[in-house]
């Protein structure tokens, strides 16, 4: 397998490729020095071709295509953007490209990205032009679902999913807004936050409004999607609405804060999360300063501490939610990266742990490419 | 009557839009007809400095001469020479 691991950071793109043994990584890199580079995505249905969500200082946000794994790039001609606001409409503007996801295999050249402020976007024709997503973005409820609750960084629109069964069928989410559901293509779109926490807002019932930070799909069982939110951690099976909080298993002194949450490419009981300190003034590093790994077997039933390797004290990392991956190997290598701009690396589910980079620039996202 | 032929004065982070050119021509009478041409000759140019609004993008400054553009339908007037400014911030 010629696997990479692709690192997008606030300065530019780099690549960790390991020997054959997967014992040493060679950095690559950096492309695009200077350029905010929030996602690096491979195509799954055409390997040879990467997209990158960039922002370059203070230009304009866009995309970037490599049709030959990473070696060279060709800008978007027509970058998301939202359509021309209306006399006495509020007019919306792309800050930044912030999610990239290969469309449904039948749909080969079709991509889907998620911006800030909240937009999605479809291209058909491979990432090279791309059209607002009029079903989600003007949507009637769309003012109060992408109400502008931004967090700190902007309010992003990410984890778009698209069900491997059936291309019509879509997740997204909203940070801060919730997660929405399509049926038909992305016509029209639906909540779907039944059973979620949001202890921020007056009223914890409400239908929208919450804190997705990311959210999951199994490839192999399509109607099991995991999320990690920012009150909890939660599993849903459809075609059930209400998410279970799985959360509620992970120590009490841990808790069940965090970023990211990925899954075990073969087995849907399996999914890794990365706690952060949720406490007080919500400082989202590494619980206690020692970092961890938390890693379920069964569904969320049960959680155990994989640790082995990573700093045993005075380590205060934040991991951001697209810098967690796991390859494809049947006994899947977990890679994560910090916002201090290190790489770390376990070959084996999380068991042990070893640092493969460091001293990059912080760390927006770390995938995996074959 | 003939548009004006500018010249552009672009900032560092668009040149790999000219093929690092620092300078390059232009026509057209006001500042929206000169970033149209621009688009034409270097395409995707624009959008990195106007968002899909129209909107000039905060920290990126347009001058013709030593006047600050606000608005695109502004007339480049006797100026013939249109500066491209990155005012670059933060860490």
């Amino acid at each position: 397998m010629r696997d990479s691991i692709w690192i997008g950071t606030r300065k530019g793109v780099f690549a960790l490729r390991p020997d054959s043994r997967r014992r040493a990584y060679r950095l690559s890199g950096p492309q695009f020095l200077g350029h905010v580079i929030h996602h690096v995505v491979q195509d799954p249905r055409d390997p040879k071709v990467q997209l990158i969500a960039a922002k370059t200082g203070h230009l304009g946000p866009t995309v970037f295509r490599s049709n030959d794994r990473g070696r060279t790039w060709k800008e978007a001609a027509q970058p998301p953007a939202f359509r021309m606001a209306a006399e006495g409409e509020k007019p919306r503007a792309v800050a930044r490209v912030f999610w990239l996801t290969p469309g449904h295999s039948s749909e080969p050249d079709v991509w889907y990205a998620g911006t800030a402020p909240a937009g999605l976007f479809r291209s058909s024709d491979a990432g090279d032009h791309w059209e607002p997503v009029a079903g989600f973005n003007d949507h009637p409820m769309n003012a109060k679902w992408a109400a502008g609750l931004a967090t700190p960084d902007g309010e992003f629109l990410h984890s778009i999913l698209v069900d491997p069964r059936d291309a019509r069928h879509l997740y997204l989410a909203i940070s801060i807004g919730g997660v929405f559901e399509s049926t038909d293509g992305g016509r029209d779109w639906a909540p779907l936050n039944g059973g979620v926490a949001a202890d921020f807002l007056p009223d914890p019932t409400v239908a929208f409004g919450h804190d997705p930070h990311r959210v999951e799909m199994h490839p192999l069982q399509p109607d099991r999607l995991y999320q990690q939110n920012h009150c909890g951690i939660y599993r849903i099976d459809r075609p059930g609405n209400t998410w279970i909080r799985i959360g509620q298993a992970m120590p009490k002194k841990i808790g069940d804060i965090g970023f990211p949450i990925v899954l075990h490419p073969k087995d849907p009981d399996v999914a890794w999360v990365l706690p952060m300190d949720g406490t007080k003034v919500w400082p989202r590093t590494s619980v206690g300063g020692k970092p961890a790994v938390y890693q379920t077997r069964d569904a969320g039933r049960s959680w155990r501490r994989l640790s082995h390797g990573l700093p045993e004290k005075d380590a205060w990392l934040t991991v951001l939610r697209q810098a967690l991956c796991v390859d494809a190997y049947d006994s899947p290598g977990l890679y994560f990266g910090t916002t201090a701009g290190d790489v770390w690396a376990s070959p084996n589910g999380g068991e042990s742990w070893r640092r493969i980079a460091q001293h990059l620039p912080e760390i927006y996202s770390v995938t995996f490419a074959i | 009557m003939p548009s004006m032929n500018c010249t552009v004065k672009v900032a560092s982070p668009l040149r790999s839009y000219t093929g690092g050119a620092a300078s390059v021509t232009a026509s057209g009478d006001t500042v929206a007809a000169l970033l149209a041409d621009l688009e034409r000759r270097f395409p995707g140019m624009r959008f990195r400095m106007i968002d899909e609004q129209n909107a000039i993008r905060p920290h990126i400054r347009l001058y013709a001469g030593t006047r600050e553009i606000r608005h695109l339908a502004d007339p480049m007037g006797e100026e013939t020479v249109l500066h491209l400014i990155c005012a670059l911030s933060g860490g």
